[in-house]
């Protein structure tokens, strides 16, 4: 009996861990969280449509993956040596060669459609509000604000090392000075890089963009809610390629405006290492 | 050509012994040989170098590298080792030496002594590429870590030690021994076919061979391009991929995935030969739609030449522009699908048995259609942007090379093994391979589905701690993957100390391929008088 209690009892912490896992993958906004297995929590437009499709994919991969499985354990239990001793011989099906020719190219523009809106949806850049402008360097990132738009500074941002995170702060995830910018504004990226080829990504803003020396990319977000959030880089750029990470704050137009003005004597000493001071108008020719 | 066995013994030159034997061999059984035991020591050391990711990845923090320059040098010699000197000398030079010119009732390769220099450079190329990993790269370490894709400016100015020379010498090398030995197997297969053996009467796995060696042909002599120019670049102060003198760092990722992507088929399309005739033999069947199969392959061929920047889809590529190679490379699902359903249709109405090739082939298309259909996502741009360069493209791109180009080297090998070496190994013995490797390697790389996912990225030495689960859980898939590998060494081991004898054809009836024909092991010259192929064949 008592045996029979505690096995039960385990099993209900057992699901009670489990329940407390999900609520946690829940909780965690803008940061993957322990055992996760979909994708982060979307924040911007383009990010639930790229969900949505994440999942119309899902369930096509999953049906065809199930209905390859399930031809195979037909095959499997039905002509096996015992089960069917003598082979046919047939080896031409013209209707069922045709058949699995033409469904599959059907499936495929099933997903085409959504594909290709979706593509619209990220590569057409709407009007911006405000812009920014990314330099990847070995191995921290920098971020310039325009002078027009109440900026004309910039700063460095570091991943903060392990020992000098302070309680909340996600490992290999924050920062010293993060990017912040105001919530439901459209911001146009422009990323470049210093040395070598790095990538500008936010996973909770269906956002990745490399960052290329010589080259000035350009892509754009609208972050829904305030809060922060974190991505890495994703191209291998040297030794410390896993220690420069991004974290995006949102705030409040208000708040921003603050910070703005905050910012701009904070970073005033930095004299900007050369670099001319960043004008939006002139960068944003489009 | 009507020379009796008597006569033939008499010519002693054609029976070199000792160390002339392998290494002034000239035939391409040997040379076949010597291939499988170079990928198999390859194999070791780039699966060596996958475990040492492994622990170092089974929990957060830094365990075995004191920084991440160290581990993408392994991960960059583990790439370079799997792609360039094991699937690829196993599959082309290991069973396509052996078995083409067999199965096409040839008594040799086209070119005997260009086969020997083939292999001979793969050797050069692979100790050169082990020296780059032991000298300065990047400053302060040695090796080269710009992973095997090796992009510029991280593989120019961010390593100015000669470790990436010795690294584009070994490219070089091994891109001119492949170069050579897809010369031999194209004019081997369209020139020395046995009277009667038309091109659609060839068996699948010629064909397999053919369309890798015109992709050989086709890709490689750009990647010698692309790697000249960074050999320039490095050395000769031009500036090819530099912006600072006019050059484009994006221009060498289009050269560079121009040869990429036709290699991923290239390691892939011997494999699929392979899986056709043990889905065929073990279901005592034909294949179903041979010519479908055949030019399936040929499609896939084709369009795997124009669709190399969906690569590429994160360097800032125009809307038409990502429009195009999404189209193009959904297209590629198609010619694939018909070889998983032929697959399918093939063992459907037949008599299994399921003998250990069998069950590896069977593995080998539930796998590879897993891996193929996490490319169906990855071909869609929109989607891609969040999963480009994370976990999800290790899974997907795993799926379908160690689970299915490798598993299609274990199936070729206990198909053949008895008809290559004239001994057994325990049927046992390679289902208990199949099963370990089997449950390994998706515990492996499964989880790498949710790592990408969320957002983990690769070329990552140290991660947030949120990923630690997934990577504890892979870590202990890759040490029952390496313990499979302890079963495959038994059986070799078993079937030499027991030396039973296997019979000219194993497998019965199912088995219709020339090879079969043949002595356990085949004579040292074979097809002194050619065969004549008649009937109906497929």
């Amino acid at each position: 009996m008592g045996k029979t209690f505690f096995r039960l009892r385990s099993l209900t912490a057992l699901i009670a861990g489990v329940g407390a896992m999900a609520g946690q993958a829940q909780a965690a906004e803008g940061q993957p969280s322990p055992w996760q297995i979909s994708l982060q929590t979307p924040v911007t437009e383009v990010a639930h449509a790229m969900h949505d499709f994440h999942n119309l994919l899902l369930w096509i991969i999953g049906l065809i993956v199930a209905f390859v499985a399930a031809l195979l354990l037909i095959v499997i239990l039905r002509y096996n040596e015992k089960a069917n001793p003598t082979p046919s011989r047939f080896s031409h099906n013209s209707l069922l060669e045709v058949a699995w020719t033409v469904v599959p190219v059907l499936i495929l523009v099933v997903i085409a459609v959504p594909s290709f809106k979706l593509l619209r949806q990220q590569l057409i850049l709407p009007p911006s509000d405000i812009t920014v402008k990314v330099t990847a360097h070995q191995w921290y990132w920098t971020y310039d604000y325009p002078e027009d738009q109440g900026g004309g500074f910039g700063f460095d941002s570091n991943y903060i090392p392990a020992d000098q995170l302070q309680a909340g702060q996600p490992r290999l995830l924050a920062v010293d000075n993060e990017l912040v910018l105001p919530v439901n504004k459209t911001v146009r990226v422009q990323v470049t890089a210093a040395d070598v080829i790095h990538a500008f990504a936010m996973p909770s803003f269906g956002l990745k963009i490399d960052a290329i020396p010589g080259r000035l990319n350009e892509t754009w977000f609208k972050a829904e809610k305030e809060g922060i959030y974190y991505g890495q880089c994703s191209l291998i750029c040297g030794q410390n390629h896993a220690f420069m990470p991004i974290a995006i704050r949102i705030v409040s137009e208000e708040r921003y405006a603050e910070w703005l003005a905050e910012a701009k004597t904070k970073f005033a000493a930095n004299d900007n290492n050369g670099r001319p001071t960043m004008v939006a108008s002139r960068l944003a020719s489009r | 050509m009507a020379s009796t066995v008597t006569a033939h013994d008499a010519h002693e030159h054609a029976h070199p012994t000792g160390w002339r034997r392998w290494v002034l061999s000239t035939n391409h059984k040997d040379i076949g040989t010597l291939y499988l035991i170079f990928a198999l020591s390859a194999g070791l050391v780039g699966g060596a170098l996958s475990i040492l990711m492994r622990i170092e990845l089974q929990s957060p923090g830094l365990q075995l590298f004191s920084n991440g320059q160290l581990f993408n040098v392994v991960v960059t010699g583990h790439g370079l080792i799997m792609v360039f000197f094991v699937v690829m000398p196993a599959l082309i030079g290991g069973f396509g030496n052996w078995f083409i010119p067999i199965m096409i009732g040839a008594p040799d390769m086209a070119f005997p002594r260009l086969n020997n220099i083939s292999f001979w450079l793969l050797v050069a190329a692979f100790s050169l590429l082990v020296i780059s990993m032991f000298v300065p790269g990047a400053p302060g370490s040695l090796g080269f870590g710009g992973g095997w894709t090796a992009y510029p400016p991280l593989s120019v100015s961010g390593h100015p030690g000669p470790s990436f020379d010795f690294g584009i010498l070994a490219l070089h090398i091994a891109g001119a021994s492949s170069i050579l030995g897809a010369i031999n197997f194209i004019t081997t297969i369209l020139n020395m076919r046995a009277p009667g053996m038309t091109l659609h009467k060839m068996p699948l796995f010629a064909w397999g061979m053919l369309v890798t060696a015109f992709l050989l042909l086709i890709s490689l002599p750009v990647l010698a391009g692309a790697i000249t120019m960074l050999l320039t670049d490095r050395n000769f102060g031009t500036t090819f991929f530099d912006p600072a003198g006019g050059g484009d760092p994006v221009l060498y990722q289009h050269l560079f995935w121009f040869f990429g992507h036709p290699e991923v088929y290239i390691m892939i399309l011997p494999a699929f030969g392979v899986i056709s005739h043990i889905v065929s033999t073990f279901s005592r069947k034909p294949i179903f739609g041979y010519l479908g199969m055949a030019y399936a392959m040929v499609a896939i061929g084709v369009v795997g030449f124009i669709v190399w920047a969906h690569h590429m889809y994160t360097v800032g590529l125009s809307l038409d522009t990502q429009r195009y190679f999404v189209f193009a490379t959904m297209v590629i699902a198609v010619p694939t699908g018909i070889k998983v359903f032929s697959w399918i249709a093939t063992m459907w109405g037949g008599s299994i048995r399921f003998t250990a090739p069998m069950v590896w082939a069977i593995g080998f298309i539930f796998l590879f259609t897993v891996g193929g259909v996490t490319g169906v996502v990855l071909a869609n741009a929109g989607i891609d942007r969040e999963l480009h360069n994370t976990y999800y493209v290790i899974a997907h791109f795993h799926y379908v090379l160690s689970l299915g180009a490798v598993f299609g080297i274990f199936a070729a090998w206990y198909y053949w093994f008895p008809k290559m070496f004239g001994y057994v190994i325990p049927d046992w013995i390679g289902r208990l391979h199949f099963w370990m490797a089997f449950i390994g390697a998706n515990v492996l790389f499964f989880p790498m589905h949710f790592l990408g996912l969320a957002g983990m990225p690769r070329h990552y030495v140290d991660y947030p701690d949120a990923f630690a689960g997934w990577h504890f859980v892979a870590s202990l898939g890759s040490y029952i993957f390496a313990l499979s590998l302890g079963v495959f060494f038994y059986g070799l081991w078993v079937a030499y100390a027991r030396k039973e004898r296997a019979a000219d054809n194993p497998w019965g009836e199912g088995a219709t391929t020339l090879e079969w024909t043949l002595s356990s092991p085949p004579p040292f010259h074979q097809f002194e008088t050619l065969p004549r192929i008649s009937g109906g064949g497929h």
